[in-house]
């Protein structure tokens, strides 16, 4: 499930080891859509089912910008599982996504 | 808000730095609403520009400023310039100032598609609205090429950032890293058109020296030399010419040297006031104790005196001075006298401007001693010290102030090549020669030139006594010029030959007397016998006219007697 504008955090069932995403994005842009569709694609195909993901929309909240030194967008940062991880782009390269995250594909439980 | 704006004829609005003399440079500071480029290699301050720019838009012109650093935190800020006096965090405190820190690893950052920077302008829109910033410092800029390796999308982006800073009115200040060939490593001169300024730090014959230029400034005739420039506690000082134009007031009122036959060599009252006066001479012809003189009298009509020493130490200068008769202590116990000595190789010739400077706005002295000013060619060339020269002069003529420099010549070959060269900017011109002559050396003073006053063409003897300096007139005369011993033994000649000329006319006088006597003697005498004779003569001549008269009576007695005879002539019928 994916929140839209509010810092909402959605616990689904299972999180110990579930994966915390959030997605930084600037207004709704042709660019901000394309890296929820892709997030969504990614999560669902290595990730289902322990994931929680919040999208985070900078002209919004601007303040949020400083607290993960956020300069480019989109920008998906990996909070949980530690360390945090940063990626830039609108994901639409998979195998980047994939080693930015840290995650090995097709990785489902 | 106290916005002070200046214009110039183009209309180009400046926003004043506050940075001591770029102000002056610049002809009113950097554009305002524009971003100007500070571009220099490491460690030549464009980090510290910049908090100097935005402490003094805050704290003088009321400009809250943003200062967006990608290198430092802000706690490192706050340490390194906590030493010139910028208190960063009560500044962000009073809203003054929005520190920002963006932290950028590369290592992190996977960049998998398109993407732009978006989020450095929400974070400075952010910063800017917080405090209702006017000025904003990005330092350094180029750190954003080592995370994003896309550098057209950093272009791109740089780009429409310039334009969004300019659209957003504030003054924006970016700092850059210097490429080899380029102003920058990146090529961002391309994007900030508006104004550029290169820092420079080199390091001249062991001497590290700092220079600000200003490349380019659209729209501003600015000056576009090299600027030397300190960093030290106050701050940031550029060191411009004090006055880019000769626009000096000339003040008549005239001071004196403190040795008073000097001052009569002077068109009869001394220095003008405000002038600059060269003082040469070889080693020990008595540059400093003329200079002591000058202080002194100085002290004496109540004005303040400084004196730079760069060879004793100020309590070698009072002691060596007193041995002469000239007491400087009582003067510096008084606080009208203050000396500030330091070796010329501590320091380069820039920090040694900002001492002369500092010392003579703390002090405020009406009269400044420099001694001697040849010491600073061992720490510069000889263009660097006669610019830095031109500033010190400058700076003391703007303020009126009087200034003597003290200048150490090679010989007495040539005693009229100073060596620095700054003749031609003194008003007046004391030279002290070593004259030789009878296997002594005596000290001669000329004065070589003195602006707008009648002065003697004439060397005078310059004599070291204990109740200080005399000036005494020297022998010139079919012997040559005679000094010291010969001199004396000269007057002593003459006044020989005077005292013998004296007894001669004395004697002639009594001559004279003794003929003019004799003469009436003689004279006297004549005129007795010419009496007598006279009265001889007169009573001759009555004896003859009595006999005379007793003639013509006894005449006239016969004539009548005969008269009574006369019928009887007659009858004698004598016919």
């Amino acid at each position: 499930m994916i929140a839209d504008g509010k810092k909402q955090k959605k616990k689904e069932q299972g999180a110990q080891d579930g994966w915390s995403l959030r997605l930084y994005i600037a207004g709704e842009t042709p660019r901000s859509r394309t890296a929820i569709v892709n997030l969504r694609q990614i999560c669902e195909q290595h990730l289902a089912g322990r994931y929680v993901v919040d999208v985070v929309d900078l002209h919004k909240t601007p303040r949020l910008a400083q607290g993960d030194q956020i300069l480019a967008v989109p920008t998906l940062v990996r909070r949980l599982p530690p360390p945090l991880k940063k990626i830039i782009g609108d994901l639409s390269d998979v195998d980047r996504v994939l080693v930015g995250l840290d995650l090995r594909p097709g990785e489902n439980k | 808000m106290s916005n002070r704006r200046v214009h110039t004829l183009n209309g180009i609005e400046k926003c004043p730095t506050g940075i001591a003399g770029l102000d002056q440079i610049t002809d009113g500071g950097l554009p305002k609403g524009r971003p100007t480029l500070i571009c220099g290699t490491a460690g030549c301050g464009k980090t510290v520009f910049g908090m100097e720019f935005l402490v003094r838009g805050a704290t003088l012109f009321d400009e809250p400023g943003v200062f967006v650093a990608f290198e430092e935190s802000d706690k490192e800020l706050c340490q390194n310039v906590a030493s010139m006096g910028f208190d960063l965090p009560a500044l962000q405190a009073r809203k003054k100032l929005f520190l920002d820190y963006i932290r950028l690893e590369r290592s992190e950052i996977q960049e998998t598609g398109d993407y732009d920077l978006e989020g450095l302008f929400v974070r400075l829109e952010n910063a800017i609205s917080t405090v209702g910033a006017k000025r904003v410092v990005l330092d350094t800029i180029e750190s954003l090429f080592g995370s994003f390796s896309d550098t057209n999308v950093l272009r791109a982006e740089l780009r429409r950032l310039f334009r969004w800073l300019k659209s957003r009115g504030v003054t924006a200040v970016i700092t850059a890293e210097s490429g080899d060939a380029k102003l920058t490593r990146h090529g961002i001169e391309e994007y900030v058109a508006d104004c550029v300024i290169l820092l420079d730090h080199r390091v001249q014959e062991q001497m590290s020296i700092r220079r600000l230029r200003v490349v380019k400034y659209r729209g501003t005739a600015h000056g576009t030399s090299e600027y030397p420039f300190l960093i030290e506690k106050h701050g940031i000082s550029v060191l411009p010419l004090s006055s880019l134009q000769l626009d000096h007031s000339a003040p008549g009122q005239r001071i004196s040297a403190g040795i008073p036959r000097l001052d009569s060599m002077l068109g009869g009252k001394g220095f003008y006031r405000g002038s600059s006066i060269l003082l040469t001479g070889a080693a020990g012809t008595g540059k400093s104790s003329l200079a002591a003189h000058f202080v002194r009298a100085a002290c004496q009509r109540g004005e303040r005196a400084l004196y730079m020493a760069s060879e004793q130490s100020p309590a070698e200068i009072v002691r060596n001075m007193r041995s002469i008769g000239v007491d400087l202590e009582p003067w510096v116990k008084r606080g009208l006298l203050h000396f500030h000595a330091a070796r010329p190789g501590s320091s380069g010739l820039e920090k040694h401007l900002v001492t002369i400077h500092q010392a003579t706005e703390e002090f405020q002295p009406q009269v400044v001693v420099i001694d001697p000013i040849t010491n600073f060619a061992a720490v510069g060339n000889f263009s660097d010290v006669k610019s830095m020269v031109t500033r010190v002069i400058d700076m003391f003529k703007s303020r009126q102030i009087t200034a003597m420099f003290t200048s150490l010549t090679r010989g007495d070959s040539e005693p009229e090549l100073s060596e620095i060269g700054v003749s031609s900017q003194m008003d007046v011109w004391l030279l002290l020669r070593n004259l030789e002559c009878n296997g002594e050396r005596n000290r001669g003073l000329f004065v070589l030139k003195a602006r707008g006053i009648a002065h003697s063409n004439q060397i005078r003897e310059f004599a070291l006594t204990d109740q200080g300096v005399q000036l005494l007139d020297v022998y010139i005369g079919t012997a040559g010029l005679l000094t010291g011993s010969a001199r004396v033994a000269q007057e002593a000649r003459e006044r020989m030959e005077d005292e013998e000329r004296k007894q001669q006319l004395q004697r002639k006088t009594a001559e004279l007397t003794a003929k003019r006597r004799k003469l009436e003697q003689q004279m006297a005498r004549m005129k007795a016998d010419f009496v007598v004779e006279e009265q001889g003569v007169l009573r001759d001549l009555d004896e003859m006219k009595s006999r005379e008269k007793q003639n013509v009576l006894a005449r006239v007695e016969i004539k009548e007697s005969r008269g009574s005879g006369t019928l009887a002539a007659h009858g004698n019928g004598i016919h």
